[in-house]
């Protein structure tokens, strides 16, 4: 680093050479890396694409979102498996959403100082939790407890498995929402309890809503978490492919489109219709988490535009 | 400058995306293809989940008493064995049902011509919480359940409770048996298939907790992994009985109505040290048979 304060002006000294040379050399290997990363994802897109596309020719489009999963029988209904994913997401971040915010308000604005700093390593662990592990914990403390609780048939429900996701999102959403809630400048809130306004009633009324954008933030990537995570999911939702059709449905057994993959990708025969419907259920997936993610960025955008809050 | 922001932040949205859809997908699983390590030799072995501990046994006595051969053993179902069998990256598909015409097919593609071997025999029990207090089930009865013809407990003699159906991953050898000789009767004709509302649970494991902490549940399993918490149902050909309990006995006299062959294939006639381990686990292998919960096969004196 020290070569870098060579005086500009004397060029062809070998010193100075051999610096300008072995600059170019790691930033030229910064930039492969850099645009080998971009290539793998595209790469990767690619061949989701090859692999599933041919189900969308092969499976009439009519079947292919009918109601009926049963690939074994050549009975590729995918619709069961996007409302199920997508209903468990729902749920998960309807039970996550107001614990996470109000867990950010609580560690970023009401604690003390020594509250702060035991609560955030926590919530960080909580984050490093393998979903396996989580998912063991819900088969046998979570389903008994809704079927004893909420009295149904089951306790392997979209609602166990919705329980269990929320949890997973809970870290993320938490300190996203803290971060957004650490830049509304200390002006606001002065401000606010200068007008006569109380703690709650700043805390509610100014910061919050001057954080929502990146409170939004933290909803769409928690929900990104929660329509991705499969192991816990396989393991508490009972995989049963029902059409969830009404609100009971939230207490009956649902499959989601990561656990089919993960239980099913296994048996496969390469080029099959099942494996080609398998990865046709991957673009779906990311068609959804795609939408999701832009929700989340084009968030970011419009309170950069606006001015820098966060 | 607006728009290609927000071409760089749909970039990134988007190259966020790729990155979760592919940590979700995982990839066929295969070992690797056998390499000889010095003199020693080195066996793949995969497939069904129900033979899996049965094969682990073997493999753990054939290597202590044949030091310079390494068995590896993984599960992940028959379909998976098979699938690997065809691909060349294992020389022993464990598999609890055979191999089906389409997968033979695509092995014929590939070069590869499967050899079948019976390795033992299993009974497929029917189980429910101890709470329940059903005691017998004929076929057809286990069939109506099992499609959702039949919804509630008290049809068949029980408690008024709803019925929870349980089975394994259609990708499991358990499950296409059940469906050929339970649900179907074995009429190959029938196209009944399970009801959507059961349950597909990705383990025995997942099966075996869930039936031992649910009075609604009914589930079915190999003997081998029947444990004491759960309860077994007597099954029946007919109404007029005699209703069955699975045993090493009733599986080897034939009257218990559910049992099955278990398969290990290999590629083309096995040589050399998988043909002397095959050799083995159809001779004192045997032996180890029972232990684990399975039958051994007739005549073997195991």
């Amino acid at each position: 680093m020290t070569d870098l304060a060579a005086p500009r002006g004397s060029q062809s000294t070998p010193r100075t050479r051999r610096t300008r040379l072995s600059e170019f050399a790691l930033e030229t290997l910064i930039r492969v890396l850099g645009f080998s990363t971009i290539g793998f994802v595209v790469l990767i897109f690619l061949f989701l694409l090859r692999e599933g596309l041919p189900v969308f020719f092969e499976v009439p489009p009519g079947s292919l979102f009918g109601a009926h999963w049963y690939p074994t029988f050549g009975i590729f209904g995918t619709l069961p498996l996007i409302l199920g994913s997508i209903l468990v997401t729902i749920i998960s971040i309807a039970i996550a959403l107001p614990l996470g915010v109000a867990t950010a308000v609580f560690v970023r604005e009401v604690a003390p100082r020594w509250a702060r700093e035991i609560l955030k390593p926590i919530i960080e662990v909580l984050a490093g939790i393998p979903s396996v592990v989580l998912g063991f914990f819900g088969m046998t403390f979570v389903a008994p407890l809704v079927r004893e609780v909420l009295g149904a048939p089951t306790g392997l429900t979209a609602f166990s498995g919705a329980f269990i996701l929320a949890y997973m999102a809970l870290p993320t959403i938490i300190s996203v929402a803290e971060d957004a809630l650490d830049s509304v400048p200390k002006g606001y809130r002065d401000a606010g309890l200068a007008m006569g306004a109380t703690k709650w009633q700043t805390i509610w009324r100014v910061v919050v809503p001057a954080a929502r954008s990146g409170i939004l933030t933290a909803v769409m990537l928690g929900m990104g978490r929660a329509i991705g995570e499969t192991m816990a999911v396989m393991m508490v939702t009972g995989n049963a492919a029902v059409l969830p059709t009404s609100l009971a449905s939230i207490l009956q057994p649902v499959r989601t489109m990561t656990a089919t993959i993960a239980a099913e990708m296994g048996e496969v025969a390469r080029g099959s219709t099942h494996y080609h419907a398998l990865f046709g259920i991957g673009i779906i997936l990311f068609v959804l988490t795609f939408l999701i993610n832009l929700a989340a960025a084009s968030a970011i955008f419009q309170k950069r535009r606006k001015g820098g809050l966060r | 400058m607006i728009p290609r922001t927000t071409i760089r932040l749909a970039a990134a949205a988007f190259l966020a995306a790729v990155l979760a859809t592919g940590c979700t997908g995982h990839s066929p699983g295969g070992a690797a293809p056998a390499a000889a390590t010095g003199a020693a030799v080195s066996i793949q072995d995969t497939g069904s989940d129900t033979l899996l501990n049965l094969a682990l046994a073997w493999a753990e006595r054939y290597m202590t008493e044949n030091p310079q051969v390494r068995i590896s053993v993984t599960g992940g179902g028959s379909g998976t064995g098979i699938a690997s069998l065809i691909n060349g990256t294992i020389q022993i598909a464990n598999a609890s049902r055979e191999m089906s015409a389409e997968e033979i097919a695509e092995a014929k593609k590939n070069n590869v011509t499967p050899v079948k071997f019976t390795v033992a025999l299993d009974g497929i029990a029917v189980v429910a919480n101890p709470g329940n207090p059903v005691q017998g089930l004929t076929l057809q009865q286990l069939s109506d359940l099992y499609t959702g013809n039949i919804t509630r407990w008290e049809s068949v003699g029980g408690r008024s409770r709803p019925v929870v159906l349980l089975s394994r991953e259609s990708n499991s050898g358990t499950y296409v048996y059940f469906l050929e000789q339970v649900i179907r009767l074995g009429d190959s004709k029938s196209k009944s298939l399970f009801s959507p509302r059961t349950l597909l649970m990705p383990s025995s494991q997942g099966i075996s907790a869930e039936v031992e902490q649910n009075p609604n549940a009914i589930g079915y399993d190999g003997l081998g992994y029947v444990t004491p918490a759960q309860k077994m149902i007597a099954v029946a050909r007919t109404a007029a009985g005699p209703y069955v309990l699975p045993s090493v006995r009733t599986v080897l006299d034939r009257t218990y109505p559910v049992s099955r062959p278990l398969f290990m294939y290999t590629a083309g006639q096995p040589t050399g040290a998988v043909k002397e381990y095959l050799d083995w686990v159809m001779g004192d292998g045997q032996k180890l048979v029972r232990d684990v919960g399975f039958v051994p096969l007739p005549g073997s004196g195991g």
